[in-house]
């Protein structure tokens, strides 16, 4: 059990950050490969 | 405005996400082509008149980091992010106005002009609180910072063109893009506002004083680095080396069908769009991972490297790249790593000369040598083209001489780097035993990584 004072963990908070933008990062780097791989098959 | 301070138990690892938030959207700039055509047909433009807004921003970026910096470090992220939030999406917002009316003035206002203030604050703003975040990887803090900036491109360049097939080309579909762009970014970059915070005041001195203890290292302000040979030196480094990187840019696609032409594997245009995308990852890759290796080998060393071993690929790429198609993207994708390592490596070798006292407003006075550089580096490679082409060169031959400029460049700033020593303790700055001094966060939740200065 945490100490009461113990500072609030802020484990969701960080999980949450690093989705809001990997997320969007994730899908440019999706559109980028898709068009990256243009080299070897166009 | 006060500074957010970090209350107790408050992760470094919150600000990183909070400097994407910002990077990923402002880096949108880079996407503007999209735009271009689309609104050469709806209102009747030509190519130069629609790469204004871009050109305007570009410009507006260099002078609001140069002159903001000041502003940046006096009032805290927050307030800087908050600026940007407001300058960029209301950039799009006023350029929506623009579409609507067809009045092209406006949009060259708003995206250029007001957006472009946007995204100079928003360039500098995490800067500063990230290395004071991570002393033990500035690098790497900075590197991800930056490395969003590129890839703020890659998710608009999709992301605008299937809203501009949907809505439609014309200026009302135009203007509703615009709208949502705003709206979008100013929701998505809200989360850096909301999540940036500057480490807590430092612990008192060792020495019982009772004053807090001063950040280790030299301590130089943006006024006085001005009058230091270092940072003339490192405007050198950041210049050439970003000059160079826009040789290869500005003309990627048609050098790798130029190259190999003549050659029984000649490059499609498909083909050589997928080679463009691959430098895009590069660049972006190079900004993480070369930044984050200069904390482990020092910043003057992966600066020997970005400008030694990038004259030598673009020598490979002169001599033997018609030769071997693997050569030259390898070596044009080593050049494109080291353009955004570049970027991304600087501010912490600004944090290593200068000390973490004013290192954002250095890092935004530096930033006029990527105005510089983006004016001469397209300025170099298309006046050289057209000049090989009207002497009746063709092939690679077309390249030769921009390529031998670019090492040229390359070695010039090789040349400064090496110049490069510790600041005078005549510029050091003396602080105010009674003002508060921001410390460098614990290191506890990290894997403390050895740091060298090369």
């Amino acid at each position: 059990m945490p100490h009461p004072d113990a500072p609030p963990s802020r484990r969701g908070l960080t999980v949450l950050a690093w989705l809001w933008v990997g997320l969007p990062l994730g899908y440019g780097l999706y559109e980028l490969v898709r068009k990256a791989t243009q080299l070897f098959t166009g | 405005m006060t500074p957010p301070l970090a209350p107790p138990g408050w992760s470094r690892w919150l600000v990183p996400p909070a400097a994407l938030s910002v990077h990923l959207s402002i880096g949108q700039a880079y996407a503007w082509s999209v735009f271009k055509p689309p609104l050469e047909s709806a209102l009747g433009l030509s190519g130069t008149q629609s790469a204004l807004p871009f050109q305007l921003g570009i410009v507006m970026l260099g002078l609001s980091a140069a002159f903001g910096g000041t502003l940046v470090e006096r009032n805290g992220p927050r307030w800087a992010m908050t600026v940007a939030l407001c300058c960029f999406s209301s950039g799009f917002l006023v350029a929506a106005l623009g579409a609507a009316t067809e009045q092209y003035w406006l949009i060259v206002f708003g995206y250029g002009f007001l957006g472009g203030i946007g995204l100079g604050i928003g360039y500098i703003s995490p800067v500063s609180t990230l290395i004071k975040w991570f002393p033990d990887r500035p690098g790497m803090a900075t590197g991800i910072a930056i490395m969003g900036f590129g890839g703020g491109a890659l998710i608009a360049s999709p992301w605008s063109s299937q809203m501009l097939d949907s809505f439609g080309a014309d200026p009302g579909g135009i203007a509703l893009a615009f709208l949502v762009h705003g709206l979008t970014y100013a929701v998505f970059m809200t989360l850096g506002v909301l999540l940036v915070r500057v480490p807590a005041a430092a612990p008192p001195a060792a020495d019982g004083s009772g004053a807090p203890a001063a950040p280790a290292g030299p301590q130089v302000s943006a006024k006085q680095a001005l009058r230091t040979p270092q940072f003339w030196c490192l405007w050198l480094v950041l210049c050439m080396n970003v000059t160079a990187g826009i040789g290869i840019l500005e003309k990627a696609a048609p050098m790798i069908t130029d190259f190999f032409a003549e050659t029984s594997t000649p490059v499609s245009a498909s083909a050589a769009a997928g080679f463009v995308a691959l430098l895009s990852a590069a660049n972006m890759a190079g900004r993480i991972g070369w930044s984050s290796t200069s904390d482990l080998i020092g910043r003057k060393n992966v600066y020997r490297l970005y400008l030694g071993v990038g004259a030598v690929m673009y020598l490979l790429i002169a001599q033997f790249g018609d030769a071997s198609k693997p050569l030259f993207i390898c070596c044009a994708l080593v050049i494109l790593s080291f353009y955004g390592g570049g970027f991304a490596t600087i501010p912490a070798y600004l944090k290593d000369l200068f000390g973490t006292y004013q290192v954002g407003a250095i890092h935004g006075r530096l930033l006029t040598a990527w105005s510089t550089a983006g004016v001469l580096g397209p300025l170099i490679v298309n006046w050289v083209a057209d000049s090989q082409e009207s002497a009746g060169k063709s092939g690679p031959g077309l390249y030769g001489l921009s390529l031998t400029i670019m090492i040229g460049l390359l070695l010039v700033g090789f040349a400064a780097n090496e110049l490069v020593r510790p600041v005078h303790p005549r510029h050091h700055h003396v602080p105010d035993a009674t003002a508060p001094v921001p410390a460098p966060a614990s290191a506890k939740d990290s894997d403390a990584a050895p740091r060298r200065t090369a």
